[in-house]
């Protein structure tokens, strides 16, 4: 598998990382004076792969999110982005990155294409035979929908279109390795599922994507991969299919015998309800099994964590899931 | 072409953008306009006074001096002003994400208000050539004075505009800088202040755009009303060389320092502050 993504990564024309990781976070530890945000967090992301950081707001995602982008200094641990530690990354580095910042006011002046071909310019000598930077100002305005507003003044753009415009900014040139921070926050259903069909294309693109999010609905729509942040460590890792099986230890089922209503909480349906057909037979109707899901048992961690009991939510939390 | 050499290259074609903007927008042009309106009156008033001890218009003398305090003040205010403000909507921390945009961020920054004082001076001088008697250009002195002033004053206009973080708490800045205005001898002859007043003047780049501007104006003659009764000119090119020097070392470290504390969070706090200050 490394010798893979040590050959695509070459193929990709970036320098391979190590192990062919393009993230590589190995205990790393963020103090603000006394307070601990982060108390060791692990994870890894290969090329190409859609990553979500999921977790409470609070729980520290900005942070670890900053601290990769390089505008962050980490207070301890290792941190490889694209093979090299983000507090030392040059410029050849940067320019492998994107990054879609939460914008506000800025370049209102500017005009959607004008903005994306001035900062296209700085992308043009990073170019490789592989990757062809920086992206068209015409084609990436198309890419993100902005076409008919293309010439349109970024103050006068809706909240939505800005958005699209951020990641335009983000994407222009061509980065190996895109962040996205709270990227629907404010969204309407539409622009969401505009946004959710962009970052599909990009994941197509072999672009690795590390989002964060505070919505399950969205990493599990968006991500190949989940990361739970809570109480400054990851909690849990791996794909919402995977979350959601760790997490089914307890299935409530429901039953009728002779038009008697039942309920049973198992950790084994299954047997349960085998059972319950050799005990009852053809006697049996209005059968209901139900397993609790990955968003049942994350809003009740999410629901303590907000209100205040961090710890006992993170531990209860690993309970479930172990 | 070198990232470098691109990002130059970037930073001049923003700064032209960002002047085309300005000159397109009412609202900007108009913030340029209104106080060059304010002097043109003053001095249409002044031009029939004389400068004391001489039948020289007063408003023919005020005219290099307001040119010079607006040179100091497009390097000093305006630059200071909009990083404040492009630190607080984002735009450096845009810069930073981009390879070697702070580069050109700055080249960007400095062609923009460079030409802008430019462009707003050029408002004032021409509407004075045909109001005002009396003037004698020099157009080599004005040229270099004008280089030079920008040169002094931009990277002091950086390293104030790094310091604070709330564009509206930059105003505190105007208040020392009105009263250098006022005793460096630009409405007002310097040589009429006491004299610790005058040492005091003398060390600011104020004064010395002034006088600069008047010795590329008026008729060598007035030269007698200065101090020392000369223009000065080795004096001038060393107290605005010495400020350029100085500012050129300190600037590049205030700025980096500045901008290696922005960050998407420092950005959408600022965000916060500003919003509730709105509703």
């Amino acid at each position: 598998m490394a010798v893979v993504d040590h050959a695509e990564a070459q193929a990709r024309g970036t320098e391979p990382a190590t192990g062919g990781n393009v993230l590589d976070v190995r205990d790393l530890r963020m103090r603000y004076g006394t307070k601990d945000v982060l108390t060791g967090v692990n994870f890894t992301a290969h090329p190409g792969e859609v990553v979500a950081l999921l977790g409470p707001n609070g729980a520290g995602k900005t942070t670890t999110i900053e601290i990769l982008e390089g505008f962050r200094m980490r207070s301890a641990g290792e941190v490889s982005v694209l093979g090299i530690d983000p507090a030392h990354g040059d410029e050849n580095w940067r320019a492998r990155l994107g990054v879609v910042l939460q914008s506000w006011r800025d370049h209102g002046k500017w005009k959607v294409r004008e903005l994306l071909q001035h900062l296209g310019l700085y992308y043009a000598p990073y170019s490789t035979d592989r990757i062809t930077r920086p992206w068209d100002a015409d084609e990436l305005v198309a890419a993100v929908g902005l076409t008919e507003h293309a010439d349109k003044k970024i103050s006068r753009l809706s909240g939505g279109q800005r958005r699209r415009l951020d990641v335009a900014i983000g994407i222009v040139g061509r980065p190996e390795l895109l962040f996205l921070d709270e990227p629907t926050a404010g969204f309407d259903p539409e622009a969401r599922r505009e946004f959710h069909d962009l970052v599909h294309k990009l994941a197509d693109a072999d672009t690795t994507i590390l989002l964060t999010t505070h919505d399950l609905d969205e990493a599990e729509k968006l991500a190949d991969r989940i990361l739970i942040l809570a109480g400054g460590a990851i909690i849990a890792d791996g794909s919402a299919d995977e979350l959601a099986r760790k997490m089914s230890t307890e299935a409530e089922v429901k039953w009728t015998v002779d038009g008697q209503r039942f309920v049973h909480s198992t950790t084994d349906a299954t047997e349960f309800v085998r059972q319950l057909f050799s005990e009852h037979d053809d006697q049996l109707s209005d059968l209901e099994v139900r397993r609790a899901s990955l968003e049942d048992t994350y809003m009740a961690m999410v629901r303590q964590f907000e209100s205040g009991k961090q710890e006992d939510a993170v531990r209860e939390f690993e309970v479930v899931t172990r | 072409m070198t990232p470098t050499s691109a990002a130059v290259r970037a930073g001049f074609a923003r700064g032209r953008a960002e002047i085309r903007q300005t000159l397109t927008n009412s609202q900007d042009l108009w913030n340029y306009l209104f106080p060059t309106l304010i002097f043109l009156v003053v001095m249409f008033f002044m031009r029939d006074s004389t400068v004391p001890g001489t039948t020289f218009s007063l408003g023919s003398r005020t005219l290099p001096s307001v040119i010079g305090m607006g040179i100091a003040f497009g390097g000093l205010v305006t630059l200071m002003m909009s990083l404040a403000v492009e630190r607080e909507d984002g735009t450096l921390l845009r810069a930073k994400a981009v390879p070697n945009g702070m580069l050109g961020y700055l080249i960007g920054k400095i062609v923009t208000v460079s030409g802008m004082t430019v462009v707003a001076q050029t408002f004032v001088l021409i509407p004075s050539l045909f109001m005002l008697d009396g003037i004698s250009m020099d157009w080599f002195t004005l040229i270099w004075v004008l280089a030079l002033g920008l040169v002094a004053t931009l990277p002091l206009g950086a390293v104030a505009g790094s310091l604070f973080s709330n564009p509206r708490n930059s105003g505190l800045i105007m208040l020392p800088v009105m009263g250098l205005v006022a005793i460096s001898g630009i409405f007002y002859p310097i040589s009429a202040m006491p004299e610790w007043v005058q040492g005091v003047a003398q060390v600011f780049p104020i004064y010395w755009l002034g006088l600069g501007m008047r010795s590329a104006m008026l008729p060598d003659g007035l030269s007698a009303v200065e101090i020392g009764e000369s223009w000065r000119h080795l004096e001038t090119l060393g107290v605005l060389g010495a400020w350029a020097v100085a500012g050129l070392v300190v600037a590049p470290m205030v700025l980096r320092r500045m901008a290696r504390r922005e960050s998407g969070s420092s950005v959408a706090e600022r965000r916060e502050k500003a919003m509730q200050r709105v509703t």
